[in-house]
């Protein structure tokens, strides 16, 4: 073999390589992708049930219901619409009412947001940043959510899960 | 008073640096070799005044002067001695302190063991190294001073975050650092390689030694923080594909790409532009990963309380040296000749392909990390790519990689018999086969696909062992040959074999637990039992203590399995007063390479309490196979050819020669 068709070899089947990298990733892409969405956004685009996105708001306070067997319903509101959201399973130790949370799951047929992740992601103000972002473009941001921030806050995060993938710390 | 000092160090330091950045320069510009020569001088006393500051700031922390405000954030009087000390860099201003110390730390030692190096690659390289510090330590004095003094010092602290109180805080971010910091040398190797225009063997020589010590402490790092996030966060999970994990996970990818590619350098003068470019890819991910968990782009546990100044600095320091260096790369890279021919089918064909393979994959994950943020910003809609993306694309890139893994070290170089490798690799295919189908058979159902992960994992220690057996001659040869052939293998080869069997290793752990891991979530009264995977475990009763800082609640279990009785596990959960908040500690047992986890949730009001019990099979194995690849790095560090320091065999061939 000459050395041009060595290089070509080589140049190919780094092509291929990249190619094969290519498709994988344009085909994880179109399933695996997990948008977020608040209570409004919900009500507004008509989410079709079953599709799987991420809920994120506040916890509406006097919702939390807890049933049998560790089953739990709550709202989930943004100021401008609420979703009852159901989970079973432990919540995270940084759960409260009135606080911030990002749940992972689908609608069911009846409307309710069945939650197979519950993320308490977020910082001692009790806001993940992606529900801190929503509410302020809907105009819902209250400057109290942030003010115990301006001591120097540090996150603690702590995730409940009802399977065994896909949460994020 | 000791504030002071730590913070006039670190002046100091900056002043140092910035020497160190200009004068080597024009020394070697000018063939000065006294002008040269100190940077040798100014990088010691770098590490020397670092080291001060780095002290200082330990010493506040374990004095708990409040009138810091570092300290008074994140410490409290009350908290152990251990935690004073780790919690110094268990937040944003401690941790860039810490980062510099082990960037001045590799700078001392390429200055103090740098004697054989040529004058001007020594001048070049410190300097190069003194860039990267003068830009971090502006970054700490401007933006991030850990010497901050508040005006009425407050009585009591603020206590550290609770998750990180634990002893994983002590060892996970220095070895990380150790590692990510560590790439800065053979990122200022190359960038003096390509300011001197030159480069060959010997070059590759001194990389790998630096490379692979960065990537022994960032393979440990990474191991010991999902480890630690297992155990902490009390759910059991071990890696989330979070853009933090990812951040450290590319380094690691690149920089094995590095290793074996300074390999086919060092070996056959080949592949030096693409030995570079690789070299300044590794540290460009090592900057970005500190620019995604400082900048608070992300939110994650390792994520400190940020302010938008910080993440403008850091991009700032990103663009210069990332842009910086691959402009010169640009300019530069065609005046090295290539060298060195081989065969598609060879040694160097084989790592030519571990390299596209790990880099690619490499490339996936900066996709997955850097797109949903890409999207917030460009299109304005939030999303988040989690571990179906990674399932789906990185997985199979590795899928690949582990398949061609063992063929690797058997080829030949410059021309290697396929053939030849595939018939000597027959056992190991069949064993991995056997396993197959032996799991197969004894799982029936599952996944379809576990089986096969396990049968890949066991083809991959299988091949690292036949590679052995090959070189040592075994069941070849009489035995007592074997053995003098083993202890006359070089230790190099012995680290190939124990790192790719460490791969094998973590994937059957990685398949075993996620594939079979029983789950079990109930609430339990006292004298409840719960049977998990042929377990009993007994809740015997509630209790509660006082902890230093926290009030905990212990929740006690007798295990037993069929009638013998085992073990007694007592997670708790504990109660921080002072941030008002609460952590889960997580209670395991051990039994071979499986593992039982309990964690706690809340007390209900008839006074049950909420557990979530795994059996994990296998789960250790995950650890133990980074380990293995660790301590595989280990032994071919300690390899004659790479020993820093040891004489060279024609001392003649080591000063670096224009490249031809």
């Amino acid at each position: 073999m000459t050395r041009k068709q060595r290089r070509m070899t080589i140049i190919g089947g780094s092509l291929a390589v990249l190619a094969l990298a290519a498709a994988l990733v344009l085909n994880a892409l179109r399933d695996s992708i997990v948008f977020f969405s608040t209570p409004t956004m919900v009500a507004e685009n008509h989410v079709q049930p079953g599709k799987r996105f991420r809920l994120g708001g506040l916890v509406q306070p006097g919702s939390l219901q807890r049933g049998d067997n560790l089953a739990v319903t709550f709202e989930v509101a943004d100021g401008g619409a609420k979703l009852p959201v159901a989970y079973k399973g432990i919540l995270p130790d940084l759960f409260r009412e009135g606080q911030g949370v990002v749940a992972e799951g689908a609608l069911d047929a009846n409307g309710v947001f069945k939650a197979d992740t519950v993320l308490a992601k977020h910082d001692e103000t009790y806001m993940p940043k992606d529900v801190a972002d929503a509410l302020k473009k809907q105009g819902h941001w209250k400057d109290d959510y942030g003010a115990q921030a301006a001591g120097g806050a540090k996150p603690a995060a702590t995730t409940a899960q009802g399977n065994s993938q896909g949460a994020v710390r | 008073m000791i504030a002071e000092a730590g913070h006039y160090a670190l002046v100091l330091a900056l002043a140092l640096a910035l020497i160190q950045s200009f004068v080597p320069m024009i020394g070697a510009r000018l063939r000065d070799s006294a002008l040269m020569n100190v940077a040798r001088s100014t990088a010691l006393a770098q590490l020397v005044f670092v080291g001060a500051s780095f002290i200082a700031l330990v010493t506040l922390h374990v004095n708990s002067d409040f009138s810091v405000a570092n300290v008074y954030e994140n410490s409290h009087s009350m908290k152990p001695l251990i935690y004073k000390i780790t919690g110094v860099w268990g937040n944003h201003e401690g941790s860039m302190l810490l980062w510099v110390s082990i960037l001045a730390l590799f700078g001392g030692l390429v200055a103090a063991f740098g004697n054989n190096l040529p004058l001007s690659l020594r001048a070049h390289v410190l300097a190069v190294q003194a860039w990267i510090a003068s830009a971090f330590y502006l970054f700490i004095l401007i933006t991030s001073n850990p010497f901050l003094r508040i005006v009425n010092p407050p009585i009591e602290g603020r206590d550290l975050n609770p998750v990180l109180q634990d002893i994983g805080l002590a060892v996970h971010p220095p070895m990380l650092y150790l590692g990510y910091v560590g790439f800065s040398i053979s990122f200022s190797f190359a960038i003096a390689a390509l300011i001197e225009g030159r480069i060959d063997a010997a070059w590759a020589r001194w990389v790998r030694p630096w490379t692979l010590v960065a990537w022994i402490f960032l393979t440990l790092g990474i191991a010991m923080g999902s480890y630690w996030a297992y155990y902490e966060l009390g759910w059991g999970g071990w890696w989330f594909w979070d853009p933090v994990e990812n951040a450290s996970l590319m380094p690691w990818l690149a920089g094995t790409a590095l290793l074996h590619s300074a390999l086919v350098m060092e070996k056959r003068n080949a592949l030096k532009v693409w030995t570079i470019l690789l070299s300044i890819l590794t540290f460009s991910l090592s900057l970005l990963g500190t620019f995604l968990v400082r900048s608070g782009v992300i939110t994650s546990v390792h994520a400190f309380a940020n302010d938008p100044t910080r993440g403008v600095f850091i991009l700032l320091i990103l663009c210069l040296f990332i842009g910086g260096s691959l402009s010169l790369f640009a300019g530069r890279a065609t005046s090295l000749k290539q060298g060195g021919l081989f065969a598609p089918i060879s040694r160097e064909g084989a790592l030519v392909l571990n390299n596209l393979l790990l880099t690619v994959a490499c490339a996936v994950v900066l996709f997955g990390t850097l797109y949903p943020l890409a999207m917030e910003v460009l299109a304005d809609f939030k999303m988040s790519v989690g571990a179906p993306f990674y399932n789906l694309s990185f997985v199979p890139l590795f899928v690949l990689l582990l398949l061609a893994v063992p063929f690797g070290p058997m080829l030949a170089w410059k021309r290697g018999d396929l053939l030849g490798v595939t018939q000597r690799l027959l056992a190991a295919g069949v064993a991995g086969l056997v396993v197959i189908a032996i799991v197969w058979a004894w799982t029936r159902g599952g996944s379809a696909l576990a089986p096969l992960a396990i049968g890949l994992g066991v083809f991959v220690i299988a091949g690292a062992a036949t590679d052995l057996a090959e070189r040592t001659g075994l069941f070849r040869l009489p035995f007592a040959t074997t053995l003098r052939r083993a202890r006359g293998l070089p230790r190099s080869a012995w680290g190939t074999v124990f790192a790719h069997a460490g791969l094998g290793v973590a994937l059957i752990g990685i398949v075993c637990e996620t594939t079979w891991n029983t789950e079990y979530i109930a609430t339990m009264k006292p004298n409840d039992v719960a049977q998990v995977a042929g377990y009993d475990l007994k809740l015997d009763g509630l209790l509660e203590r006082q902890g230093p800082n926290y009030r905990e609640m212990i929740a006690q279990f007798n295990v037993s399995r069929d009638g013998e009785a085992l073990s007694v596990m007592t997670p708790s959960k504990r109660s921080f007063t002072t941030r008002g908040s609460s952590t889960t500690e997580a209670a395991l047992l051990t039994r071979g390479a499986s593992q039982l986890y309990i964690s706690l949730g809340d007390v209900t009001a008839e006074g049950a309490i909420a557990v979530r019990i795994y059996h994990k099979p296998l789960v250790l194995m995950i650890w133990w196979g980074p380990v293995l690849m660790a301590f595989g790095g280990v032994l071919s560090l300690s390899d004659r050819r790479l020993r820093v320091g040891a004489p060279k065999p024609a001392r003649a061939k080591q000063r670096l020669q224009p490249a031809e």
